[in-house]
């Protein structure tokens, strides 16, 4: 246990009138990632369960991963398949020259190393600019830093094109983390989803970069529409003229943002969070009921001069974000219902509004972050007209 | 006196800010402050508009009937209100457009109402003009405050002054285009309230809830 006495023995200095009292927030946040948090219930209810706030965390982490993977290999098989008609360019294509792997993209392993080349530093940016916060907001409000935020720089990584420019990628979740988490007394009390919070900045603030108009993929020259781009313009048959099948959205070879493009990576991670009980089950029912029937609604209603109307709903599932903020966003817990009917209705208030942006707005093409942030804001309210019902029917029983 | 004079004058730029404190006049500090000369011009509309108002409405103070006071002070405010639209429809036409409705809608704002329901109804002329000049001054000070992010980092200019070329025009700078949208100022004037009162605890307001604690049990 050479790490345990090592923390044990520096533990004093940190703790009141410590000479890094100060820092205590570091040390607890260093402490609690290597071994189980301190901080237990000390008030009622007692009710025991396995599962802390660390491994929760831990648990949707470890549910990214297939997206992770995923991501990796797409992004790297993406740009370089543009790179093959391209050529390469750029500070990453010269890395990749000079370790001699090549941009075949029938190599899995080159795709990988290409996709990895945009992956990390993406995410070492969000680590460091988000962390930065966390501990500034951590030191001067003495709460402890926990490991919510390895969710969110995860769960926001996975969902910026790898076209961002670093700077932005900074500036949005240092957004996302101040606006979206910390004015609100950290985690726990955000009301929004703070990774979709910082998104929602830098897509409302560089809509050029952003908004999904035109394709993410990193190879100077190449340029085309997203998938729902495309659809929004001619209709779910246009897809296969740019060489988009069902399957290859389904499994993820399309291009898009980093993690969101494979529904199957997706879905792997949801049922490990519904194995866990991580996930709440009702609020990705409500979500799907939501979609499917508004989309079926549309479909029956038809247009003649929107073809997003006749777009299936099996469609709306594998484009765009919609798996993955159905796994990753809709289930958080803090952000969403508490109650267990308002789940179903706070999950169907979001599969309504992603159809409705992306088939009705003809502003944006992509629906399902505004659509998480929609349902977050209602949450409270849901919850509220739950809880008054269930009042009132009890009142009833006692006249 | 005197003293007591420069409080009034000095006390709503940030101890008594109508904006941060009073949460007043939001509407427009939210449209008017995507440019800081825009900004600026309606500053000095509200300033102009606030302690003329007040000053005419403390001069007939003791002549308003109770009951139709709202009225006659409104037709003093929608006056003036009209002098300075006509105005700057004859000097400054430009700027009155970019202004619209924001102008005629100063005769809603609620820190002139305010100011002449609160103040001037109970003080002579000299103290509500200033009164109304302070004010006035202190909803302009955040309006400049807001334009001033809003414009240096929504188009990397300062009344209309290039600070930071954009890449649209060759230079460097990405402008921020959320801060060209209306909503920004939400955030922009929600964190300058945080700011303020994180600066003068004074100011914050006591919570309407108790919030429960282990000790308590």
């Amino acid at each position: 246990m050479g790490l345990r006495n090592f923390f044990d023995r520096i533990e004093p200095h940190f703790e009141k009138g410590g000479k890094w009292e100060k820092y205590f927030p570091l040390y607890e946040m260093v402490e609690s990632f290597a071994f189980t948090p301190k901080t237990v219930t000390t008030a009622a209810p007692h009710a025991r369960s396995y599962i802390d706030m660390k491994r929760i965390m831990t648990y949707v982490v470890l549910a990214t991963i297939p997206c992770i993977l995923m991501a990796l290999y797409n992004t790297g098989y993406q740009t370089n398949l543009a790179i093959a008609e391209f050529g390469p360019s750029g500070w990453r294509a010269s890395i990749i020259e000079f370790l001699r792997i090549g941009f075949n993209p029938a190599n899995p392993f080159a795709n990988m190393m290409h996709g990895l080349m945009y992956f990390l530093p993406i995410y070492i940016t969000t680590l460091v600019a988000g962390g930065i916060c966390e501990v500034i907001f951590a030191t001067v409000r003495k709460h402890e830093v926990n490991e919510g935020f390895l969710v969110t720089s995860m769960l926001y990584t996975l969902i910026l094109p790898a076209t961002t420019p670093l700077w932005q990628v900074a500036l949005g979740i240092i957004f996302g983390v101040i606006i979206g988490k910390e004015v609100f007394g950290g985690t726990g009390k955000n009301f929004l989803n703070p990774a979709l919070t910082g998104r929602a900045f830098l897509y409302f603030a560089y809509p050029a970069q952003l908004s999904g108009d035109s394709v993410w993929v990193p190879v100077d020259g190449f340029t085309g529409a997203t998938a729902l781009a495309v659809t929004a313009a001619d209709g779910v048959q246009e897809l296969a003229a740019h060489g988009i099948t069902w399957w290859d959205s389904f499994l993820g070879f399309i291009p898009g943002s980093l993690g969101e493009t494979s529904t199957v990576a997706a879905l792997l991670g949801l049922a490990f969070l519904l194995m866990t009980k991580i996930a709440n089950y009702r609020m990705v029912v409500g979500c799907l009921g939501g979609m499917i029937g508004f989309s079926l609604l549309l479909n029956w209603i038809g247009s003649d001069t929107n073809p997003m109307f006749a777009m299936p709903w099996y469609w709306h599932l594998v484009l765009g974000g919609y798996a993955f903020g159905l796994v990753f966003m809709v289930t958080e817990p803090v952000s969403g219902s508490h109650t267990n009917l308002g789940r179903y209705i706070y999950g169907a208030l979001i599969g309504f509004m992603v159809v409705m942006i992306r088939v009705i707005n003809p502003a944006f093409p992509e629906g399902m972050m505004l659509a998480i942030l929609f349902g977050n804001v209602f949450a409270p309210l849901i919850d509220y007209f739950v809880v008054q019902a269930n009042i009132k029917r009890r009142a009833k029983r006692h006249v | 006196m005197a003293h007591k004079r420069r409080e009034m004058l000095v006390d709503p730029l940030v101890d008594n800010n109508p904006i941060t404190l009073q949460v007043l006049g939001i509407c427009s500090a939210l449209a008017v402050t995507s440019s800081m000369q825009v900004a600026l011009v309606m500053t000095i509309a509200v300033t102009f508009v606030t302690a003329f108002a007040s000053m005419f409405i403390s001069i007939i103070r003791n002549h308003i009937p109770g009951s139709i006071r709202i009225i006659v002070q409104m037709v003093i405010i929608a006056s003036l209100v009209i002098l300075v639209d006509q105005i700057l429809k004859a000097y400054a036409f430009e700027i009155s457009k970019t202004l619209s409705v924001f102008v005629g809608l100063i005769i809603t704002n609620c820190i002139v109402m305010g100011r002449a329901e609160a103040f001037a109804m109970k003080n002579p002329p000299i103290d509500s003009f200033i009164d109304g000049v302070g004010n006035g001054l202190g909803y302009g000070l955040i309006l400049m405050l807001v334009g001033f992010i809003r414009e240096l980092f929504g188009s990397g200019s300062l009344f209309g002054v290039t600070i930071f070329e954009t890449v649209n025009n060759g230079g460097w700078y990405v402008p921020n285009g959320m801060l060209l949208l209306p909503p920004s100022a939400f955030f922009i004037i929600g964190l300058i309230i945080w700011a303020f009162r994180a600066w003068k605890p004074a100011q914050v307001e006591e919570r309407e809830y108790k919030i429960q604690t282990v000790d308590a049990h």
